[in-house]
């Protein structure tokens, strides 16, 4: 005869509730605090597995990470460029491709950045218009070569996991030949005892807020700037609209009447054009020149960052300073405990891993399972059928 | 009307799956004349412009190692006009074919393809010609290609296996890569990399760790549903940060990097042929191996039923499970079987050719297999072929710096070479995959109705 009943809706639980009711909603954040709590945790009985004391390590690797203002600094440095490139991740994810050519994309940047700076400085270029000119070069460079997949998925429905891939070891191969190579010399510096580039003059450096190893330098509020944009033209214009059209729904969208070729190309290459001006940025900024092997991983590390940023172009800033300082904090502990990088490495990939599999998280730490609605949406990629 | 249905069929058929795929791009309905025509063009200028520029000394191709070899001697200009006329040939057979008898026909589709093989000696003279060499083992060349492609096509399988289930894998990079890495840190402390009876037991526990990381994407994408590309990524990370902290850890101080790895082994009675007999049927038991796995996976997949039932996973999880099938079991099968593969093909790398360990050796191999896998449409064979292809593209890479081609004084820069296998992989994926169809459910999560 009587019926349970039915669950209040939220805005009439009482206060305590009500607080309950806000935990849950920070879920989004609390999911991956958690993540890292759980990858620490592994990484702890791993180091315990080797004989090694975690503590010390872990107490280490934070010293490292934000023990000083230097630390912070090198951390914020260390970061920098993996804002950029993870904005390229994120972006194509939006548009439900999955970029994991940032890698390449970054190096071309700072590739034709290095080659613009080397000789658009020769004369009495001001500085402010050097640096312009050497970002506007990587924006370029990184978009054209973030273009090629792009046009290779809208116009034959090649997969952009697999051409990506292959391009950023085109990448890697065609730069370390332009840098190395000696007959004939392209961009190697001849009077530099190892192969690089020519280093910038110091008016075409980006510049220096704190010298810190890496050193943190305006590229970083760029970079903020640039998540910036990214939102804005995601959330505020029409063409942001279409791309989140094309990655929530490509037929709706086509049906929209949407060019849905043309809006993946175009994608791409802003992608390209995130990850090519984190490039420049680095050039300018950190380096001051360009040299064979420079810049590895940083595109791959940047698919976490992005997957840990569930690809909002916001999150992704602090989603980049925790890995980057991850590993500019590792420098610190493998000094002072001798235990080697990779065990960050595989703290950070335990990281994404609990972060994806938010079902783990939740059951472990008794947070509410999501509803089916949004369980569907934390999907970001699709299979080959799909999306290919 | 009823040839307005029958075209209909034909082009909405086969993209069902590529219901986001780009504007309909010309659908074989111009193919086979665009086809002819780049062909044709392709014929003239090789005939017009490479030919002639060619050196008129005789190179040779040999079938043998050097001293007294069998060898095949010929004038590089020749052969490769000669070719080009073949081509140009093939151009107008293959047009006037398509013209008469519409497009897709037998004729046209196997002139072209059937001119392509001749790209494999047309490249090899017009390389012996540019370089200084006198002549070149093309046997050697197609037995380093099936070398090189072992762990491509074991990869290419691991993939198939997965993939058919309904589970995408992109992880198998990882996969080869811990395999690899553990399996050699057992063997170096273990048994002090010393062969014998540890080098296989180190081959199982390859096996063993690519089933046991599969079994993980398996609990992940399968149980929760995970996002399965991202796990895929996480697996991959996982790898580098694992075989990195082994080496690191505990093989390079153990003071043991590399050590023995497998022997050659010839097949009874094969290898005793004359000429093909030593150089064909001699080689490494991971080599052999992959050839049962290849053959074992098209049989086990397309000839018997729990095949047809994997597949169905792939296919149409809700209509297997209406019949019976437990799509959960079953794809964790398929995805275990096919970490094992890639785990097989990860003890290729430091078990048998390396004989040691050094981190990412696996250099992007995985990757290349999901391309052979798309590239052979999903089916075993075709993928084998696929594997086959990037096996021969990164011998001939590392031939032709051997040969040291010039092009005028332009030396062509090893980078190049080694490039080679990543722009055929673009080509042949840009080329093939508007054709190819995944199985429609791979990617998708199955939850079980309750």
């Amino acid at each position: 005869m009587s019926t349970p009943p039915a669950p209040r809706p939220p805005h009439e639980r009482s206060g305590g509730h009500r607080i309950l009711d806000r935990y849950f909603a920070a879920a989004p954040v609390l999911v991956p605090l958690y993540a890292i709590v759980l990858a620490v945790a592994v990484g702890a009985v791993l180091m315990l597995l080797i004989g090694e004391n975690p503590l010390e390590a872990y107490w280490a690797l934070a010293r490292g990470m934000f023990g000083s203002t230097d630390r912070v600094a090198a951390s914020l440095g260390r970061s920098t460029p993996f804002i950029g490139a993870a904005l390229a991740v994120a972006f194509a994810f939006r548009a439900g491709l999955f970029n994991i050519g940032a890698e390449g994309q970054l190096l071309v940047g700072a590739t034709v950045a290095a080659w613009v700076g080397g000789f658009a400085l020769i004369g009495d270029v001001p500085g402010i218009v050097g640096i312009a000119l050497i970002l506007f070069a990587g924006v370029v460079g990184g978009g054209l070569y973030g273009a090629v997949p792009g046009l290779l998925k809208a116009r034959t429905g090649a997969h952009e996991v697999i051409t990506t891939i292959m391009l950023n070891s085109i990448a890697v191969l065609t730069v370390r030949w332009l840098v190395t190579s000696q007959d004939p010399v392209i961009l190697r510096d001849m009077n530099a005892s190892v192969p690089r580039t020519v280093t910038l003059p110091d008016r075409a450096r980006l510049t220096l807020l704190v010298d810190s190893e890496p050193p943190l330098h305006l590229g970083f509020l760029v970079m903020v700037a640039l998540a910036t944009v990214v939102w804005f033209v995601l959330q505020r214009t029409t063409k942001g609209f279409e791309v989140r059209a094309v990655g929530q729904n490509p037929s709706a969208a086509r049906y929209g009447g949407v060019n849905v070729g043309r809006t993946i190309a175009l994608v791409m290459a802003f992608a390209g054009a995130c990850a090519g001006l984190a490039g420049a940025g680095e050039i300018s900024g950190t380096t001051g020149f360009l040299s064979p092997g420079v810049f590895v991983a940083i595109g791959f590390d940047s698919i976490a960052i992005a997957l840990l940023a569930r690809a909002n172009p916001f999150a992704v800033i602090p989603a980049a300073v925790l890995w980057g300082s991850m590993l500019s904090g590792a420098a610190i502990m493998q000094q002072e405990t001798g235990l080697s990088i990779d065990i960050v490495r595989i703290v950070q990939a335990l990281v994404l891993l609990f972060v994806a599999a938010d079902v783990i998280v939740r059951t472990i730490f008794g947070l509410r399972h999501v509803t089916k609605a949004a369980f569907e949406q934390s999907h970001l990629t699709s299979g080959w059928g799909s999306s290919s | 009307m009823g040839v307005v249905v029958v075209t209909d069929t034909r082009d909405t058929s086969a993209p069902t799956a590529a219901t986001t795929a780009a504007p309909p791009h010309p659908s074989g309905g111009s193919g086979a004349v665009v086809g002819s025509v780049l062909l044709g063009v392709v014929g003239l200028l090789i005939v017009f412009v490479l030919a002639p520029r060619l050196i008129d000394d005789t190179r040779g191709f040999s079938f043998e190692p050097p001293p007294d070899a069998l060898k095949w001697t010929f004038t590089p200009s020749v052969l490769v006009g000669v070719i080009g006329a073949i081509f140009v040939l093939a151009a107008v057979i293959a047009f006037v074919a398509s013209r008469r008898w519409g497009d897709a026909t037998t004729v046209s589709k196997w002139a072209l393809r059937g001119s392509m093989v001749l790209v494999i000696p047309l490249v090899l003279a017009t390389a012996l010609a540019l370089s200084d060499a006198p002549d070149t083992n093309v046997l050697q060349l197609l037995i380093e290609s099936l070398r090189l492609g072992t762990p491509i096509a074991l990869g290419s399988m691991a993939g198939l296996w997965c993939e058919r289930s309904g589970v995408v894998n992109i992880g198998i990079e990882g996969m080869m890569l811990a395999s690899a890495g553990v399996s050699f840190t057992l063997y170096a402390s273990l048994g002090d990399a010393a062969g014998g009876l540890w080098l296989w037991t180190a081959i199982l526990i390859a096996v063993l760790t690519g089933g046991l990381i599969a079994a993980l994407h398996a609990l992940v994408t399968v149980t929760f549903r995970v996002d399965q590309i991202i796990s895929g990524v996480a697996i991959n990370l996982l790898a580098l940060g694992l075989t990195g902290f082994l080496r690191s850890e505990i093989i390079v101080p153990g003071g043991i990097s590399s050590g023995e790895s497998t022997e050659p082994i010839g097949i009874p009675l094969l290898s005793r042929v004359p000429i093909l007999g030593e150089q064909l049927f001699t080689g490494k038991p991971i080599f052999f191996a992959m050839f049962v796995v290849v053959a074992g996976t098209g049989f086990v997949l397309f000839r018997t039923p729990w095949g047809l039932r994997v597949r169905s996973c792939g296919e149409n999880p809700g209509a297997a499970a209406s019949l019976g099938v437990d799509v959960i079991r079953t794809r964790y099968r398929a995805v275990i079987i096919g970490g094992s593969i890639a785990g097989l093909g990860g003890a290729w790398f430091s078990l048998e050719t390396q004989g040691g360990f050094e981190d990412a050796m696996t250099n992007g191999t995985g990757f290349i297999a999901l391309a052979a896998l798309i590239f052979g449409k999903w089916r075993p064979g075709y993928a084998f072929l696929g594997a086959l292809l990037f096996g021969f593209s990164r011998a001939l890479g590392a031939r032709m710096q051997i040969l040291g081609v010039e092009i005028g004084d332009f030396s062509i820069p090893s980078e190049f070479w080694q490039m080679l296998p990543f722009v055929v992989t673009i080509i042949v994926v840009a080329g093939v995959v508007g054709r190819a169809v995944a199985p429609a459910s791979v990617g998708k999560p199955y939850e079980r109705p309750r």
